[in-house]
């Protein structure tokens, strides 16, 4: 069992008693709602007859369902008015605060609350989204939940839960040109497999991560649901304290040292205990493309798609699948796949740095004609530092949509959609069956440089060859 | 058609039912609910959705769709079962088509935390009991008698000892699988904690 880790301390601080049947009652510190996994959890609390016990500590926008092409209200698409309103009346009815479209503070519920200061080390997170393990990238503890948890956490700002082991991912070296956290985070995910997480909190450390931006941790910490850890952190250090300084939420002046002096102290301990440690050499990592229906079903740019019997037999079944849904053959090479849709944005990629990486790439240059490509902002804030940059204007000219923020086409909730079975060239952080839209439709997850660079070649593409 | 929906209520001690089979590793709960058919406000009527997408590709030949499986209650699995997203949604429309509990490989964490906070007891078996199980329902029905309190699975033909985490088990023998107003019990407690947490005191900017 682990001890004297972040995950240790932040979890034994929130520890709020031992429920009868064995599990952990766990205070949740912040507490993010979007209008998808809430509506059912505001019913069940009128169900009840109960109110929200901390207000103060749920914060919510609107990410899922909004539509990027026009905002204007109301929606064109019924369901999703219902569903934007629906949130409306609720924060109104409890007094929650709510960042709105045209707030300027509206976006992605991951991008939204660290760049307003809400998410701060050794906080416990929680919300109704699996990527709220991107939280852990200030050395939080956050983690996804199911509307009947949101109910739970309106009414009792706690859950029932089962405390995780913890595994340490150890990143040697660094990361060399032209790779990314995209890159690295995919690599790990194939490594371990998507279902060694189960039951773990991943302890990102070493030299490589400890060399990445806040945004770049974010990234990392974001997908660790899809190596199937509910739970993904970084030990705090000051960069994580530089880029809170300042924020709407964040502490100010006398308080800031109050928090200062809190935050350095907390960190894993040289003598902590892990329940597993995996050392790993990030200096090996190449630009990395998924060919399959799983996050986990990763190769390098120059590799070729695995034959079945290069792989393990828990991963034959899987890959059989990937095959035929996919039309891809074992042994193929992915560069030079031919791509019919390029997306950049997501909670997972769709940050202010995500958008500069991209915009190098496609400075002076046009989007292959076969490709429709667009750029969704990950908030209104990231939309704003964008224009103001003028890449908004570079996306523009080389023949990319620039759009409105929202979550859009990673899950496609909206109308940004695959027809058929199109080609996604996608920053987003799933590649299952149907996800961006069409049954039929495939995705293949990648940086948004490699994103950027497929949309000039109208095919998979080796970002290196774009900047050197 | 299917009976009326009820949902499970209190103490959840014995689960009797018809098993259906569904072959395949890391299946996510997109595929179990399309994410458009989270565009809704209330869970009601998911549970026709359950594996829409799939069960267009196979024509009729899914097993949520073959007549045999009509009434069948106990889903079996392979591994990461539910993974990806943690819409409630997927096990919601599972439970609404009339699943009552899953025996699997393994179950992804926030998918398995969902169906307990629903009432839906999840159970692991090693690879080799799943396919054993699987094969089984390839060629006849199988009804599976499941007792909580022994941890238990019998039928005619196979018996198994069922694995689940132990506060599961307790939480669903007690009804307290219903968490919210065991939380509650602890209202002095969460008033006590909220007080001591450190940020507490210097996020007075917070809201």
């Amino acid at each position: 069992m682990s001890q004297n880790t972040l995950f240790d301390k932040v979890w034994d601080l929130h520890k709020v008693s031992i429920l009868p049947g064995g599990s952990d009652q766990i205070f949740i510190g912040l507490h993010l709602i979007h209008e998808v996994t809430s509506p059912q959890a505001f019913g069940a609390l009128k169900d009840k007859k109960l109110k929200v016990k901390f207000p103060d500590r749920t914060v919510a926008t609107v990410d899922h369902i909004v539509p990027t092409d026009n905002q204007s209200r109301p929606f064109k698409d019924n369901l999703a008015e219902q569903m934007i309103e629906t949130l409306e009346r609720n924060c109104l009815e409890h007094k929650i605060r709510f960042f709105n479209i045209g707030s300027g503070n509206q976006g992605i519920v991951h991008v939204v609350a660290p760049e307003l200061g809400l998410t701060q080390p050794g906080m416990t997170i929680a919300c109704g989204d699996s990527h709220t393990s991107t939280h852990g990238a200030f050395g939080s503890i956050a983690f996804g939940i199911g509307t009947s948890q949101v109910r739970d956490v309106l009414a009792t700002q706690t859950l029932a839960m089962n405390k995780l082991k913890v595994r340490q991912i150890w990143c040697d070296n660094k990361l060399s040109k032209g790779v990314y956290a995209k890159d690295l985070v995919l690599h790990i995910i194939n490594k371990l497999g998507v279902k060694a997480g189960v039951g773990f909190a991943y302890e990102f450390a070493g030299p490589a991560i400890h060399e990445l931006s806040m945004e770049e941790r974010m990234t990392i910490c974001n997908m660790s649901i899809e190596g199937g850890a509910r739970c993904g952190y970084i030990n705090p250090d000051e960069k994580t304290f530089s880029y809170i300084k300042n924020k709407l939420c964040a502490p100010k002046n006398e308080y800031w040292d109050k928090a200062l002096r809190w935050w350095k102290s907390l960190k894993s301990d040289e003598n902590s205990i892990y329940d597993d440690v995996i050392k790993l050499d990030a200096s090996k990592v190449e630009p990395t493309v998924t060919w399959g229906i799983t996050p986990g079903q990763s190769i390098s740019i120059n590799q070729q798609i695995p034959l079945l019997d290069d792989l393990s037999p828990n991963d034959k079944l899987v890959a059989k699948e990937a095959y035929e849904y996919m039309s891809f053959k074992p042994g193929q090479l992915i560069k030079d796949t031919p791509v019919d849709v390029c997306f950049i944005g997501s909670c997972t990629n769709g940050r202010i740095s995500d958008l500069r990486v991209a915009a190098k790439v496609l400075k002076g240059k046009k989007v292959s004609k076969n490709v429709k490509a667009f750029a969704v902002p990950g908030s209104e804030k990231v939309a704003t530092e964008a224009k103001k940059e003028g890449i908004d204007q570079i996306f523009k000219d080389s023949g990319f949509q620039w759009r409105e923020p929202g979550c859009s086409m990673c899950l496609a909730m909206n109308s940004d959609k695959l027809i058929g079975n199109q080609v996604s060239a996608s920053s987003s952080n799933r590649n299952f069956k149907g996800r961006q839209g069409s049954p039929s439709g495939r995705t293949l997850l990648m940086s948004p440089a490699m994103v950027a660079a497929a949309a000039i070649n109208g095919k998979v593409s080796d970002v290196r060859e774009f900047i050197n | 058609m299917k009976s009326e929906f009820t949902p499970p209520i209190g103490k959840i001690s014995n689960i009797n039912g018809q098993c259906i089979s569904l072959i395949g590793n890391d299946i996510d709960t997109d595929r179990i609910i399309p994410a458009r058919f989270l565009k809704c406000v209330n869970f009601d009527s998911l549970g026709e959705s359950v594996f829409e997408d799939d069960r267009k590709t196979l024509g009729g030949n899914h097993p949520f769709d073959l007549k045999e499986n009509k009434n069948a209650s106990i889903l079996v699995v392979n591994s990461n079962f539910g993974c990806g997203s943690s819409r409630e949604h997927a096990p919601q429309a599972l439970m609404r088509w009339g699943i009552k509990s899953i025996i699997g490989e393994s179950f992804a964490d926030i998918f398995y935390s969902n169906c307990i906070a629903i009432g839906i007891p999840c159970f692991t078996l090693p690879k080799k009991s799943i396919e054993e199980i699987q094969n089984y329902c390839d060629n006849q029905f199988l009804f599976l008698e499941i007792d909580l309190k022994n941890s238990l699975a019998k039928s005619k033909d196979l018996n198994f000892n069922l694995e689940i985490n132990e506060s599961s088990r307790k939480m669903f023998l007690s009804g307290e699988w219903d968490a919210t107003s065991t939380l509650l019990d602890n209202k002095n407690l969460i008033e006590n904690k909220f007080n001591q947490l450190p940020y507490v005191k210097f996020n007075i900017n917070f809201l």
